[in-house]
């Protein structure tokens, strides 16, 4: 049996090329919600965050487990929040073109 | 038989989330779709986070949920609040929340001592690029927003320099690892001034590249981070955004024919072009002269840039645009890609003014269209319609531009007689062919869409 790291290491390659073939197809106009929708999908450090506090015994590790928390929270609301926008101009913009 | 406990239920929902995460960035291929996507990745990643708290062992509860308020109402006004013209710098200060984020979490696993182990080394990787992504984005953040000055900042021995702080920050990092704990506060200090320093003679002009890069920086020290920690959502989601950002990145240099060590290293823009003396003389023209071309112009082609956006002009252009249109006159807009501070930037403008984004055209859709445009209207961008760039010598030499000046007439609209962000004349300016309309490009505009009014009636 291989070591786990080996398989996540193959699973990370995977996730890689993946990137890479779904951002091929989004078009220049969509860059800027792209570029804000992905900065949103590393929010995912919040659940390491979470772990980090979660696991933390010591004061320095609380505190600095604390920080890393908001800051991942931050990242996840405001990602949101920004891209959401953003999308949602295009929505309206498509509304208003009307029937062709 | 086989028993599910409660961490294979939060692996179960882990591994939906990153399907979630997938397909929201795959419907981002299409307007239509775009946000149904991040609507589904939103919901999942709120499941995620949710389900964390479930996570046997955890303690701490209160102050996680504590921070999650906290971090969460924060990040939530601030990104209600901004203008869509300030866009570039929220996304550059969220990206640097992660990366700080990313080098906490490092940090609270290299706390426990010397872990002379592949999880230790990358313990300290990530904190290293998490920590560089901090305090550039930072930075990036506060030359965007205006309260640092844009211009790269340059003093000797400047790379070098550099260099010298990034290996002081790997061997320190070794050293927390493989030697003693007390080297921790060093590291960080150096990773975080590392990613200050390399950003400083990075100029406004090319923070879009920037951005991206630290966005795809994040994005990897969150999959190592995920790889210490044992978490694969967190691999697998931060490699997704590490390839695809890292991919936005070439994407942008190449469009201004650069290369990324050239946008990192060279402080472009931090020295004016001298010597090179451009023939004619720059020819002013009023609103109303203006008003008159394009009413009974077929075509007119607008090209925006930065500069309408620090004039707020998008809604004046919008309204220019309607005015016209109802004349019969053919409008398009020509967006280059690297204009204004975002990629994609003019995009999100012109679609929040009513612009409806069939106007919208890329550089090379719109390049073959100037020479049957009867009039060019250049609001607020310079370095990207400068035929310099056709120049032998010229510090822009070979960026591909929008080639206006191959229009009938071109009017730019133009707050003073400034050179660009790269510093360099504009040759354009001083063709036959082209008018220069000086003032606030929101004013300005609002001038124009009068005009042509009054030449209604």
């Amino acid at each position: 049996m291989i070591s786990v790291y080996w398989a996540v290491l193959y699973v990370a390659v995977l996730a890689g090329f993946t990137g890479y073939e779904v951002i091929r197809r989004v078009p220049v106009l969509l860059h800027t919600p792209l570029m804000s929708g992905s900065n949103f999908i590393h929010g995912i450090v919040l659940v390491g965050a979470m772990f980090a506090l979660g696991t933390a015994t010591t004061l320095s590790e609380q505190i600095l487990g604390f920080v890393a928390v908001i800051m991942g929270a931050m990242n996840v609301t405001g990602g949101y929040v920004v891209t959401e926008r953003i999308l949602e101009i295009f929505d309206r913009s498509k509304a208003k073109q009307g029937p062709p | 038989m086989i028993s599910v406990s409660i961490s294979d239920a939060i692996e179960g929902v882990y591994l939906l989330t990153i399907v979630f995460f997938v397909l929201g960035l795959q419907r981002m291929s299409s307007p239509s779709t775009a946000r149904s996507g991040i609507v589904a990745a939103g919901v999942a990643m709120l499941i995620a986070t949710v389900v964390t708290f479930l996570t046997p062992g955890l303690s701490n509860l209160l102050w996680i949920a504590a921070g999650i308020a906290i971090g969460g109402a924060l990040g939530y006004v601030a990104a209600k609040k901004v203008a869509m013209t300030d866009m570039p710098q929220m996304v550059a200060i969220y990206n640097g929340m992660g990366g700080g984020a990313a080098a906490g979490i490092a940090a609270v696993e290299l706390l426990t001592g010397p872990n002379f182990s592949l999880t230790g080394g990358l313990s300290v990787a990530g904190a290293l690029i998490g920590a560089t992504s901090f305090s550039g984005s930072v930075i990036a953040f506060l030359k965007l927003q205006g309260w640092m000055r844009q211009r790269p900042i340059v003093y000797p021995l400047q790379q070098p320099t550099n260099l010298v702080v990034l290996g002081a920050a790997i061997v320190a990092g070794a050293l927390v690892v493989g030697y003693s704990g007390t080297f921790l506060l060093p590291f960080f200090l150096l990773a975080l001034g590392f990613g200050l320093l390399m950003t400083l003679p990075i100029g406004g002009a090319d923070m879009p590249v920037v951005i991206s890069l630290y966005n795809a920086l994040t994005g990897i020290a969150v999959a190592m981070d995920g790889f210490a920690l044992g978490n694969y959502a967190m691999v697998v989601a931060g490699t997704l955004v590490g390839a695809a950002g890292s991919m936005l990145t070439i994407v942008m240099a190449r469009a201004m024919n650069r290369s990324i060590s050239n946008v990192l290293f060279s402080a472009f823009g931090a020295v004016e072009e001298t010597g090179a003396v451009v023939a004619g003389a720059m020819k002013p023209i009023e609103p109303d002269d203006v008003a008159v071309m394009m009413a009974y112009a077929q075509k007119v082609i607008i090209a925006p840039g930065y500069g309408m956006a620090v004039a707020q002009a998008q809604g004046k252009v919008k309204e220019l645009m309607d005015q016209l249109e109802s004349r019969g006159v053919t409008v398009k807009f020509a967006i280059h890609p690297v204009a204004g501070r975002m990629p994609g930037h003019m995009n999100v403008l012109l679609a929040e003014a009513g612009v409806p984004y069939d106007r919208l055209f890329d550089r090379d859709e719109i390049n073959p269209e100037f020479p049957t445009a009867d009039v060019v209207l250049v609001i607020g961008a310079n370095d990207v319609v400068n035929p310099a760039a056709r120049r032998q010598g010229s510090p822009l030499q070979g960026m591909p531009i929008l080639d206006v000046d191959q229009a009938k007439n071109v009017v730019v609209l133009k707050r003073g007689q400034g050179k660009g962000f790269a510093g360099i004349e504009n040759d354009l300016f001083y063709k036959d062919n082209a008018r220069m309309l000086y003032g606030d490009a929101q004013a300005t505009v609002g001038q124009l869409v009068q005009s042509l009014k009054q030449l209604k009636d």
